[in-house]
């Protein structure tokens, strides 16, 4: 169901790139034989359970471990009394390995316990006895900012941060960036719009709960395999909280069965190490369903006020947008978040005066963090919602609308950095053609059912921090890639391969690519951020030029001709030009090995070093990304379907077409799209996790509904390609843009069918029908939407 | 938690005794007993489908079904379909399709498609993903596994075609 605008494979020079190459591992997972976390077994392996904390908010006055440690089978039994007293986070270091002292979140693990079986584990947790002195919760963002609030954190002052967090009380950290002049720019607008939007906590749901496997060695040295989007982040997060020096912890990766975000900071690894430690035999932790909904972390709740304004031309003059999140017990990633919706507050406009202001409350609920889209898709609900009503107002089509206001390439994101390639033209052309939009009116619906099609776009960065890259020329002439780049299964692995090969000229059944190995592979923050093809993408080519440069210095050496007079030839050959000499790498890689310079290693790493801010242009306060990324692009179209009588509403059909720069492998990038559709749709229309008080009431996948196959329409997948100047060749990420404007399209398509817009997420049959019917809740504080 | 019994297993054409807790689930026994372990364990409550498992020629959720129940029946996983015509056509069609992402349900899901294509030799889009819809992905968006099982099953009807014709 994909539309072919890339380069037709035909007229593809090389060896690799653009080619839809099936994964490199597609074989052992059709046969089974993938080895997952829950997969590895080492001898003498016992089995961990958790004990949850019942209450929200306590502290923890003493422990009784001692029924527990008699029971069958059990070895040991850990507390926060056995875990040092260090602290981890990405921005913030606000958490423990286990909980010490207090609990913050009802589910939050206060012990844990290592036993021969994993049945005697779980009975064992039942027997430890802990003693609480209960403390008043903090249940929404608005409660933990009262006067009198119940503090979370008492120490937060102390707590290292990596950037001016502001952090105070219950406030985790603030953000706020300015461009121009927002509060008189409202006097040029000939229509103003403005509205208050929610939006509920997703959960990742990989179909591969989160799990860890640890073993120490004779010499104190640990050995950590887990399910993990970083080896990196794992190896740093439980150093870290466990106080250990980052060379006495190996950390491995199995296959992993997806990562949405879940997958990059902490979940069971630490507490997993701590059992190893104290045991000094091999530990595997892994969550049931229900734990892995109740204690990894989830996609934040957003409350968003937004106003924007236009001309009479509907050039767009301002936006400003406030946003209030809930952080939950830790920072984890929360302040990134915030920042980046922020960033990405104004959408890929040109709008001359912004505003975006932003805070993160701490609450005694499970951690929010990083989810696919990191905040984009909340705030994007909101603003392509108001761009929607700007055009409606102006009688223009929303199409159209944005045409006229989009950036273009050169143009500064807000805030300050400059975007290099911009194919969000052509994405919009290519919906605008492929869903028949100028017929749209002509659809007609079946009987009892409303029919309409509505649009949204969006931008997304890949960039950010640090990666290298390893390629090695073996004595045969064949290559080894090392990146250090975990793949959660979206196919990064076949993708750096394709970029080496490419690089290369060889086939890319010519390069194995190594799993990533904090002992063997160069640093890679992570997979996340849309940021592998693009960040680690460049790290190989640059590893690889490094690799030719060498084998030509050879070759010259070995023809006895100038290295400008050398050519690389397909097939891994090092030519003379103009002459039907040549070298095949396997010679010069002998040469190499046995005689001369010896063997080929090519490394490049780089850290993503372009500013986020420009001061010359804007004010920013409290960024948490100085240096953020390149900015793939996107546009999707959605035909909906409502039920006149339940109010159900049915994603009927979806176009969706992203701006990559280049596909490496073009099969991928329509699964990213087609897979960010539907994840992108299941929190519109039916995803949220619940809170009764302190207590998730549906930690299960009977009462959290995922999409399924029958619930998911047929997907146009429409790639794109404007070259990034800088990526390898020419690519940018794919990872997130396919979700962001999934929820945002929905809205303006059940707009066109119900009236809007809609407030809040999910848009559940009551909420459409309360739309259609007129009984929508009217607005809090007399904030209409059309000013 | 119940004792441990002594039982048999047919599994994957071979009988396996089994040493196990009466309550052990036939995942439980597969994984940590038998080692076969493409049946994986997602939600342990019969929703997510990543553990399916064929007992009697019929999909099953290996976490719903205790071991103990399955003695005098023939259990296959999806290691027992190894020189199976029909299996060996959805995974080709999977690696070429791009409905394989992390992998964590396709097990299971090339347990209920090689079900579908068995009881519905050219089954039609919604056939498809109706017979799907209790295994869940949260990777491809579904659009290339249909894809894949799409082709197979076409694929396996001409092939019976061509066998039926050479018989004539």
């Amino acid at each position: 169901m994909s539309i072919a605008v890339t380069i037709p494979p035909e007229k593809l020079t090389g060896t690799a790139v653009g080619k839809s190459t099936p994964k490199l591992e597609n074989r052992e997972k059709v046969l089974g034989r993938a080895e997952y976390i829950d997969d590895l077994y080492r001898p003498g392996m016992l089995h961990a359970a958790i004990l949850g904390s019942p209450h929200a908010h306590a502290r923890i006055l003493s422990y009784d471990v001692s029924q527990a440690l008699a029971a069958p089978g059990v070895v040991a039994v850990i507390t926060g009394d056995d875990v040092p007293d260090g602290r981890m986070g990405a921005f913030i270091k606000d958490e423990h390995a286990l909980a010490k002292g207090k609990v913050l979140y009802q589910g939050e693990p206060v012990a844990a316990v290592a036993a021969e079986t994993l049945e005697q584990a779980r009975a064992a947790v039942n027997l430890i006895e802990v003693e609480y002195e209960e403390l008043p919760a903090v249940l929404s963002p608005e409660e933990g900012l009262a006067p009198d609030a119940p503090i979370l954190h008492e120490n937060l002052d102390a707590y290292f941060k990596v950037f001016d967090a502001g952090s105070k009380g219950n406030l985790c950290s603030r953000t706020e960036l300015s461009e121009g002049d927002v509060d008189s720019a409202w006097a040029e607008c000939a229509v103003v719009v403005e509205g208050e939007y929610t939006t509920e906590p997703q959960a990742h749901v990989a179909i591969e709960p989160c799990g860890a496997l640890a073993e120490v060695d004779a010499q104190g040295r640990v050995t950590l395999w887990s399910a993990n989007q970083s080896v990196f982040r794992v190896q740093a997060n439980v150093c870290e909280s466990l106080n250990l020096p980052m060379s006495r912890l190996r950390s491995l990766t199995p296959r992993v069965g997806a990562g949405f975000g879940n997958k990059m900071e902490a979940h069971v690894q630490p507490l997993t190490v701590a059992l190893a430690m104290k045991t000094g035999r091999p530990v595997k932790c892994i969550l049931t369903r229900e734990e892995d909904f109740e204690i990894v972390r989830a996609r934040h709740p957003f409350k968003v006020r937004m106003k924007t304004g236009a001309d009479a031309q509907g050039r767009l003059i301002a936006r400003d947008c406030e946003v209030l999140l809930d952080c939950g017990a830790f920072a984890d990633d929360s302040p990134g978040v915030l920042g980046y919706a922020l960033l990405m507050s104004g959408g890929p406009y040109r709008i001359p005066n912004q505003r975006a202001r932003g805070k993160l409350v701490y609450t005694n609920k499970l951690r929010f963090g990083a989810f696919r889209g990191f905040g984009n898709p909340q705030v994007g609900f909101a603003g392509e919602q108001q761009i929607d009503q700007i055009a409606r107002k102006l009688g223009i089509d929303p199409i159209e609308m944005r045409r006229r206001n989009m950036l273009r390439e050169g143009d500064g994101w807000f805030a300050g950095p400059k975007v290099a390639s911009n194919g969000l033209a052509r994405c919009l052309d290519a919906v605008e053609a492929a869903s028949g939009w100028a017929r749209r009116d002509a659809i007609s619906a079946a009987p009892g059912k409303r029919r309409g099609k509505g649009i949204a776009i969006s931008a997304h960065i890949s960039g950010l921090l640090g990666t290298g890259a390893i390629v090695r020329m073996l004595e045969d002439g064949t290559i080894a890639l090392n990146t250090g780049a975990t793949d959660i299964g979206q196919g990064s692995d076949t993708v750096l391969a394709q970029i080496c090969a490419e690089a290369l000229q060889v086939p890319v059944e010519m390069v194995s690519v190594a799993s990533p190995d904090t002992d063997g592979s160069p640093y890679n923050w992570g997979t996340t951020a849309s940021r592998v093809t693009y960040t680690t993408g460049r790290a190989v080519a640059g590893a690889a030029r490094d690799v030719l440069r060498q084998a030509m210095d050879h070759a010259a050496e070995m023809l006895d001709v100038p290295v400008d007079q050398l050519e690389l030839r397909e097939g891994g050959r090092i030519a003379v030009k103009g002459a039907n000499v040549d070298l095949p790498f396997a010679a010069i890689s002998a040469r190499a090995h046995w005689a001369k310079g010896g063997p080929i290693v090519g490394s490049h790493s780089l850290v993503f070093d372009e500013p986020t801010h420009d001061p010359k242009r804007a004010i920013a306060l409290g960024l948490p990304f100085p240096r953020i990324g390149v900015f793939s692009f996107g546009a999707v179209v959605v035909d909906v379907e409502v039920d006149e009588v339940t109010g159900q509403p049915r994603v009927a059909e979806a176009w969706s077409a992203i701006d990559v720069g280049r596909a490496i492998n073009p099969r991928l990038v329509d699964v990213q799209i087609e897979g960010g559709f539907v994840q992108g749709m299941g929190f519109a229309l039916y995803e949220a996790m619940v809170w009764d008080g302190a207590r998730l009431v549906n930690p299960s996948l009977m009462d959290y509904k995922i999409p399924t196959s029958a619930d998911t329409p047929p997907i146009h997948s429409i790639i794109v390609e404007d070259p990034e100047p800088n990526g390898p060749f020419g690519a940018k990420g794919a990872g997130e843009i396919g979700l962001n404007p999934v929820p945002a399209a929905i809205a303006n398509a059940l707009t066109q069918v119900v009236g809007g817009p809609l407030h809040a997420l999910p848009m559940t049959p009551e909420r459409v029908l309360d739309q259609m019917t007129g009984q929508a809740d009217e607005q809090p504080q007399g904030q209409g939407d059309e000013a | 938690m119940a004792g441990k019994e002594v039982f048999a297993l047919q599994i994957n054409g071979t009988r396996r005794e089994i040493f196990a807790p009466g309550d052990a689930t036939l995942l439980d026994v597969l994984r940590d007993d038998l080692a076969l372990r493409a049946a994986k364990r997602g939600c342990n409550q019969g929703v997510c489908g990543a553990c399916t498992v064929m007992v009697d020629g019929v999909p099953v959720r290996g976490c719903l079904t205790l071991a103990g129940a399955c003695t005098g029946r023939e259990v296959t996983t999806l290691e027992g379909f190894a020189d199976d015509a029909a299996m060996q056509a959805l995974q080709e069609a999977m690696i070429l399709s791009g409905g394989v992402q992390c992998g964590f349900c396709t097990s299971g899901m090339l347990i209920t498609a090689r079900d579908l294509v068995a009881q519905t030799p050219v089954p039609d889009e919604p056939a498809i993903r109706s017979a799907l819809s209790g295994n869940l992905c949260r990777c491809t968006g579904y659009v290339r596994i249909v894809e894949a099982v799409t082709d197979a099953a076409l694929q396996l009807a001409r092939q019976k075609d061509t066998k039926r014709e050479a018989v004539e």
